[in-house]
Formats: structure tokens, C-alpha cells, sequence
């Protein structure tokens, strides 16, 4: 009963009229883990989640749970015979069932008996509040029943579609946490879709990045940040500088001085990526370091973020860690290192 | 299928003969006459639905809660009872006076279906989000700008749909235009086909059928596409604040009172002043029991048939929404403006021609109310259908529960309080109903609103008056019931 599966989806096609929702989406998902799918709005990304659970029927290509087609060419389950459990936006509980009419919608009379509904209740910390109604509890309450309610059948699949969206910041960490840890404690598979990149770098074991119906990189998520698979990809996930290049046998010339990059990127003219944590700011210009004139500070309390003009023009940002016993003034003038190694990427090809 | 029929006659009648009966002054005088008379009453009922809605919802009249209720009453009141009731009262004034035509058909109608108005205006002002006008008036518009520029607007659907309610509602009105004597297409459609003339009727028929649509047309093209009036976006929406309204109290407090006066008092005195003599006719208690019996179990059976066909048309109007189930919904507002003596034709050659055994059986006329009802109870369910989305659908059989455990552990307790509305409008209405009952019960039949037409039709106003009484306490249970559901009594206290 209880086995948990893996999820592959292969040459996935989904067009709603003239607009393609999903134009070839390849994805590995490995049983047991938490995978999240990650993009901006529109990228496609709740359409997928909806083929997966069959809401949707896919124009082409194909799905698996487990080594079970649920959807392909000639096949498509219902979504009730996929035991692939949803938990949506807002969490969409049934108004007009208590909590624990709620948890137990989707098991057998003997399984609600045999108290899996206090078990997954007390899994997401909501134990002893069974006979609420839906209204009387908090957004971060609610989001909670939605994901005990998918772990009770012991789906094969759990899917959150961006479940922590409503909450405010401090309370969606908080759910966030406990969410995964009862996924962990359940030991299911889950898939999350979101467009938090915080979210799904710090939930996820592994992060597909998902752009105009495509997926452009599945992989843990250090991986991700620390090698996006593409411009793109470095830009959308975390802060990123790109730096224009012209890069010969393993040396790139940039505006931040000459920088080593691994021998199998590209060469010619190319962008490098430096992330602002690599950048380190010396109160003044100094022997091999780049001049550079300081032009705004976001702070954000453990850190901030340098806002800095090259003598050359070129805009770059830089992080501070220690910003309290170093604190910089809009218009100083400092030098700048680059600490580590650095990727470079094909120039995006120039349009017109 | 009544509209199918219609044509068959049409057709049958020859061109030659349609064109001859068309093109006369007597179409152009009826056209104009029930065109004008719409206008009129649709615009009175506005006015004072909207008025009586803001007065009651957002500003800090005393007695709100009663006045709410009152202006909701008129409901129970059938056009032909409050006609009877004026035309019976008229003589306390002056003798002589003959209480009919044109104007007084207005007023009485007026004051009948206002409440069509009143209460979808009452309900979208009390779910309205207050942000909108707190936006518009921090942006410098003034009370008064406000009001017409955001809250009306806001409210704009909800006085559409009453107006074009209380529009068809006129066109079908057959009791009230009878009694008072004014000529409409319904009056003569009915005259007609009692003297025997029933191609004429028919023809007529087609005419108003005609009206109608250009009515709904209309109604739709005024609706601008793609707009939404729903507040955007998730949290929970406030109660708005109250208008408080200083020395316009006094004003506004003597004509919520006069309106309820006119549309409940002269009802309520005639019933009073004849209702003793009627009941104390030999013999008349055991014939008033038949009515009520005969009454009731037509309307249920009929409320019953209306919401067995309500019920998937609702759900598909709201689950699927595109072009079919537009002109489904618009489909079946269709027979409503009809008059219920062209459903009850329409009906009686069916029954003769195709469904013999249930001609002369009460299922015919069950089915007549099903059909002139429908819409009532399809919006009832659509709404209700709206409010239960389908996301709670989509989860519970990602659950695993099939498509129909689905509908009975989830749809059907989300929509029920929908499809209870629905039932009591439906049955309100067949209550209500006269036309159709008249030309459609089984011989020897009665019910309350037939008795009352004769009785009235022979200037007895003593013998009708008890059934008139009953009619009006029975219909009112249901009424009760649908104007607690608006939120206008929940919220109007305090």
C-alpha cells in the first residue's frame, strides 16, 4: 500500500490555444526527496503540477509515478486512480467538514479508525485540534490541515502548489520548516512548485529551474547556485553579477581585472558570473584591486548589499557581511577583489 | 420546447394571415402600451429597490432590521392579489371611483416587484468591498462621487439583473393587467384565446416572444466585457461603515414608511375588512381546505420538477463557463417572459397531441412551472455552484474518492443552501402562478389562486378574500427564508 514512488515526466507538451503552457519538460524526480520546480509567474510551472495530478491531459509526451504510465500517448488516469494527493494555493479545505473530517477525506472507514488522522495531525502540529471547522483557524493552521489531509492516504505523490504564498514572512518560515519535516517524517515524495527561489533553495533537495515551459537545470540546490546551468538560471537564482568577457586559454579580461575560468567554458566574448559574495571590498583602491565608487546600500540586518559604479561605467554589486564595523558611505571610493573561481557562459546571441 | 410549438402554430396559421394580424394598429397600441408600462415599472422599482437597499444597508436609519424585512414582503404578495386588494379598497375613498388603466397597473406593480430590486441591490451592497470607496475617497472624490462613482458601480450587476427581472416580470404579468383592465399582449393573448380565436393568439404570442429578446439582447449588451466586480485578490472582506444621515432621517424614515404602507397596508386592510364576510359563507371551510390542499401539492410537485432540471443546468452553467452555457442560461430566462397563458397553451396542444395520459393530469401543469421557473432556480443553483469552487473538487479526487462520491461528500453540502433558495422560489412562484393554472388543472381542481380569480373576475370581493389572506401567509414562509439568506437581517442589526 504504502510505497512511495518516483515521478519521470518525458516530452511533456501542453498548449492552451496559440499559448504553450509546457514545451518539452523532462524531469527526474527520486522517491522519497523534495523536489522543487522553480520559475517566475507564467513559466508553466502549476500547469505541469496539474498534469501530474491529472487534472490536466498532456498534448504529448508522457508521465510516469513509480514505473506506472499515468499519462502518455492513448492513456490518461483519472486523477483519483494516481494516488498523487494536492495540497493548492490557499489550501482549499472542504468549508463544511471539521479538521478531522478533512484529514480523513480520502481514507477508508477502518483507516480512520485505526487513528492515522491524529497521526498526521500531530505530524504537522496541529494535534488535538481535530473538531475545529476550517474558519476558525489561522492561514498558517489551515495550510497545515491541507498537508496533513495529502499525507493521510499515503499518496505515492504529494504536490504543493506554492502552499506557503498567504503567509507573512516570519509564520511561512516557521510552516515551511514544519512542512518538511513531516514530509520527511512520512517519508514521502513530494514536489513543490514555487516561485521563491529562497524557498525552494532552503526546502528542496533538488531544484528544477523552470523557464517558458521548459525545465533548464534539475539539480541540488548548492549545485544551482553555485553552477546555474545558463546565464538565466545564475540571474534568476540569487543575486548575480554578469560581467562582460573576452576570454582566451583559460584567462577572462573583464572589467574586475583578469579572472580564471575552468578550461571547458566557452572562449571569444563571453559573460562572467560573479556572485556579490565573491566581491571583497577594501576601504581603499589599492594594488591589484579594481577601483570602484560606492552608489547605494540595501541593508538587511545579517548583511547588505553594495550598489558600485567601475571607473569604466560598469554596475556591480558586492555583499557585506560585517556591515556594523565596516560601515561604507554612498560615494566612497574602495577596491575591489574577486575571491574564487568564477564560470563564464556564452554571450546571449545579440537579436537585430 | 414551448417556443417549438408556438412556431408549429405560427406556421400552420399561413404567412399571409400572420403578416394580415401583425401590421395592424392594435399590435403597434399593445406594443407600445407593454413596452411603456416595463419602462415605467422597471424604473419606479429601481428607484426605490436602490434607495430602500442603500437606506436600509449603509446608513444609520433606525429600525433597520424591520425595514429590511418589509421591503422584502412584498414578495408574498402576488401582482393579482395586491390589484384585487386596491381594486376592493378604491371605494372607501370615493365610492364612484373606478380603480384602473394604465397608471394604476404601474403603481400596483410597482410595489409588487420592487423587492426584485431590493434584494440582490441590498446583498451586493453588503458584500461590497469598502476598500474600493475608502480608495476613492482618500483620492479626493467626495461622499457623493463616491457613491455614484464606485459603490453603484460596484452594484451595477446586481440592479441589472433586478431590472431585467422586473422587466420580464411585466411583460409576463398576466393577473394584475387583467384585473385592472389595461391592455397588454398577456391580457389580450388571454382574451383571444377565450373567445376562441386561438391563431390571433398565437400570433401575439410570437410578438411578445419577440419583445422579450430584444430585452434580453439589450440587458446583455450593456454588460461591459470583461469586466469583474468581484474584489480582487484573498483576505477577508470588512463590513462597510454607515452613512450617517442628520436631519435626512426624518425624510428618508417617512418614505421607507409610506412605500412599505402602500405595498403591504392597502393589502393588508382589504384582506381584513373582507376577509370576515368571506370566511363566514356556508359551506366555505371545506372548499377553502381543498384550495389550500390542491395549492400545495401542485406547487411542490412543480417546485420539485424545477429543481430536478435546475440542478444540472446550474452546475453546468457554472462549472463550464463558454458559449453553451451562456445561451443556456439566457435559454431559460427565455420562458419566463412569456406569459404563462402561451406556456399553458403551448402545454394543452402538447398534452392533446403527443403526451395524452398526462393531459388533464396535474404532471402537465408541474411541468408548465418547470418551465416557467426554470431560470429562477438555475441562477439559485449557479450561485451556489460559484461559491462551492472547483479546486475542492480537483483535491478531493486527488484523494481518491471518485467523481460521484465527489459530488455527494462535497459539491452537493456546498451547494444545498443554493439549491434550498431555489426550492423556495420555486415554490413561491407556482404559488403564485395563474395563468397557466387556470388553463392547465385537471377539471374540477382548484387551487387558492384560481378560486381568487373567479371570484374576483365576478366582482365577489368578500368570497375572495379569504383565499387572497391564505395565499399571502402561505407564500410568506418562503419569502421569510430567502430574505434571511441575503445577509440583510444577519448584518443589518446593531
Amino acid at each position: 500500500m504504502g510505497e512511495i514512488a518516483s515521478l519521470t515526466v518525458r516530452g511533456a507538451h501542453k498548449s492552451y490555444g496559440p499559448v504553450a503552457a509546457l514545451s518539452g519538460v523532462d524531469l527526474e524526480v527520486p522517491a522519497g526527496g523534495v523536489t522543487a520546480v522553480l520559475g517566475p509567474s507564467g513559466c508553466g510551472k502549476t500547469t505541469l503540477l496539474r498534469c501530474v495530478a491529472g487534472f490536466v491531459r498532456l498534448d504529448a509526451g508522457e508521465i510516469l509515478v513509480g514505473e506506472r504510465r499515468v499519462a502518455g500517448p492513448g492513456a490518461h488516469a483519472a486523477p483519483e486512480r494516481r494516488r498523487v494527493a494536492v495540497v493548492p494555493q490557499e489550501g482549499a479545505l472542504f468549508p463544511h467538514l471539521s479538521v478531522a473530517g478533512n484529514v480523513g477525506y480520502g481514507l477508508s472507514r477502518a483507516q480512520r479508525r485505526s487513528g492515522r488522522v491524529d497521526e498526521v495531525l500531530a505530524l504537522v502540529g496541529l494535534a488535538g485540534l481535530g473538531d475545529r471547522m476550517p474558519h476558525q483557524l489561522s492561514g498558517g493552521q489551515q495550510q497545515r490541515v491541507a498537508v496533513a489531509r495529502a499525507l493521510a492516504p499515503r499518496p505515492r505523490l504529494v504536490l504543493l502548489d506554492e502552499p506557503f504564498n498567504g503567509l507573512d514572512a516570519g509564520l511561512r518560515v516557521e510552516v515551511r520548516r514544519d512542512v518538511r519535516a513531516a514530509l520527511r517524517a512520512d517519508g514521502a515524495t513530494a514536489v513543490l512548485v514555487t516561485h521563491d527561489q529562497g524557498e525552494a533553495l532552503s526546502v528542496a533537495d533538488q531544484v528544477a529551474v523552470m523557464r517558458a515551459g521548459r525545465i533548464l537545470q534539475c539539480a541540488p540546490p548548492a549545485q544551482v547556485y553555485r553552477s546555474p546551468a545558463d546565464s538565466w538560471v545564475a540571474n534568476f537564482v540569487g543575486e548575480a553579477v554578469l560581467l562582460p568577457a573576452q576570454i582566451q586559454d583559460g584567462f577572462a579580461t573583464t572589467p574586475l581585472g583578469t579572472l580564471t575560468v575552468p578550461p571547458a567554458g566557452p572562449s571569444g566574448t563571453a559573460l562572467v558570473l560573479v556572485r556579490p559574495e565573491q566581491l571583497e571590498v577594501l576601504p581603499s583602491p589599492a594594488d591589484g584591486t579594481v577601483p570602484a565608487t560606492i552608489t547605494g546600500q540595501d541593508f538587511f540586518g545579517h548583511d547588505a548589499l553594495l550598489a558600485l559604479d567601475l571607473d569604466g561605467g560598469t554596475r556591480v554589486s558586492a555583499r557585506l557581511f560585517d556591515v556594523v564595523s565596516h560601515p561604507f558611505e554612498v560615494g566612497t571610493r574602495v577596491g575591489l577583489r574577486v575571491r574564487g573561481p568564477v564560470l563564464a557562459y556564452p554571450s546571449p546571441r545579440l537579436v537585430g | 420546447m414551448p417556443l417549438f410549438y408556438l412556431a408549429v402554430r405560427v406556421v400552420g396559421a399561413g404567412a399571409d394571415r400572420f403578416t394580415g394580424v401583425l401590421l395592424t394598429d392594435r399590435v403597434a397600441q399593445l406594443t407600445g402600451r407593454s413596452l411603456a408600462l416595463a419602462a415605467v415599472v422597471t424604473l419606479g422599482c429601481v428607484v426605490l429597490g436602490v434607495g430602500s437597499a442603500f437606506l436600509v444597508t449603509r446608513t444609520d436609519l433606525p429600525l433597520r432590521r424591520l425595514f429590511g424585512v418589509l421591503a422584502a414582503l412584498p414578495l408574498a404578495v402576488p401582482s393579482y392579489v395586491a390589484a384585487y386588494a386596491w381594486l376592493a379598497s378604491a371605494d372607501l375613498v370615493d365610492p364612484t371611483l373606478r380603480f384602473e388603466g394604465f397608471w394604476a397597473a404601474a403603481l400596483v406593480l410597482t410595489l409588487c416587484s420592487y423587492p426584485y430590486v431590493f434584494l440582490p441591490v441590498s446583498a451586493a451592497l453588503v458584500g461590497a468591498d469598502p476598500a474600493a470607496e475608502e480608495v476613492s475617497r482618500s483620492l479626493g472624490r467626495g461622499g457623493w462621487r463616491t457613491f455614484t462613482g464606485v459603490t453603484l458601480r460596484q452594484v451595477r450587476p446586481a440592479v441589472a439583473a433586478g431590472g431585467l427581472l422586473v422587466a420580464l416580470y411585466v411583460l409576463s404579468d398576466f393577473g394584475a393587467v387583467a384585473i385592472l383592465r389595461t391592455d397588454t399582449f398577456t391580457r389580450a393573448v388571454f382574451n383571444y384565446f377565450n373567445l376562441g380565436i386561438v391563431d390571433l393568439a398565437l400570433v401575439l404570442s410570437t410578438v411578445l416572444v419577440a419583445v422579450t429578446v430584444l430585452v434580453l439582447v439589450g440587458e446583455t449588451s450593456t454588460r461591459r466585457r470583461g469586466a469583474r466586480y468581484a474584489r480582487l485578490g484573498p483576505g477577508a472582506g470588512r463590513p462597510a461603515g454607515r452613512l450617517p444621515l442628520g436631519a435626512a432621517r426624518i425624510p428618508a424614515l417617512v418614505g421607507l414608511v409610506a412605500v412599505a404602507g402602500l405595498a403591504l397596508g392597502v393589502p393588508g386592510l382589504a384582506l381584513l375588512r373582507w376577509a370576515g364576510a368571506g370566511v363566514s359563507r356556508p359551506g366555505s371551510l371545506t372548499e377553502i381546505a381543498a384550495a389550500v390542499g390542491g395549492s400545495l401539492w401542485v406547487s411542490l410537485l412543480g417546485a420539485g420538477l424545477t429543481m430536478l432540471l435546475a440542478l444540472p443546468i446550474g452546475l453546468l452553467v457554472a462549472r463550464a463557463p463558454g458559449p453553451v452555457s451562456t445561451v443556456l442560461e439566457r435559454l431559460s430566462y427565455l420562458p419566463h417572459a412569456l406569459p404563462g397563458v402561451v406556456i399553458g397553451l403551448s402545454l394543452v396542444f402538447l398534452g392533446i397531441n403527443v403526451l395524452y395520459p398526462l393531459y388533464q393530469s396535474v404532471w402537465l401543469l408541474a411541468l408548465a412551472y418547470a418551465v416557467l421557473f426554470l431560470p429562477l432556480a438555475v441562477g439559485a443553483v449557479a450561485t451556489a455552484a460559484g461559491q462551492a469552487p472547483a479546486e475542492l473538487e480537483q483535491v478531493a479526487r486527488s484523494l481518491g474518492r471518485r467523481p460521484w462520491t465527489v459530488f455527494r461528500t462535497v459539491t452537493l453540502p456546498l451547494i444545498a443552501p443554493g439549491i434550498g433558495a431555489g426550492a423556495a422560489l420555486a415554490f413561491l412562484t407556482c404559488m403564485k402562478e395563474l395563468p397557466a393554472t387556470l388553463l392547465l388543472r385537471p377539471t374540477g381542481m382548484e387551487t387558492l389562486a384560481t378560486r381568487l380569480w373567479r371570484h374576483t373576475e365576478v366582482v365577489e370581493y368578500a368570497a375572495a378574500a379569504p383565499y387572497a389572506a391564505l395565499l399571502v401567509a402561505i407564500a410568506a414562509v418562503p419569502t421569510w427564508l430567502l430574505v434571511s439568506r441575503t445577509g440583510v437581517l444577519a448584518r443589518g442589526g446593531g
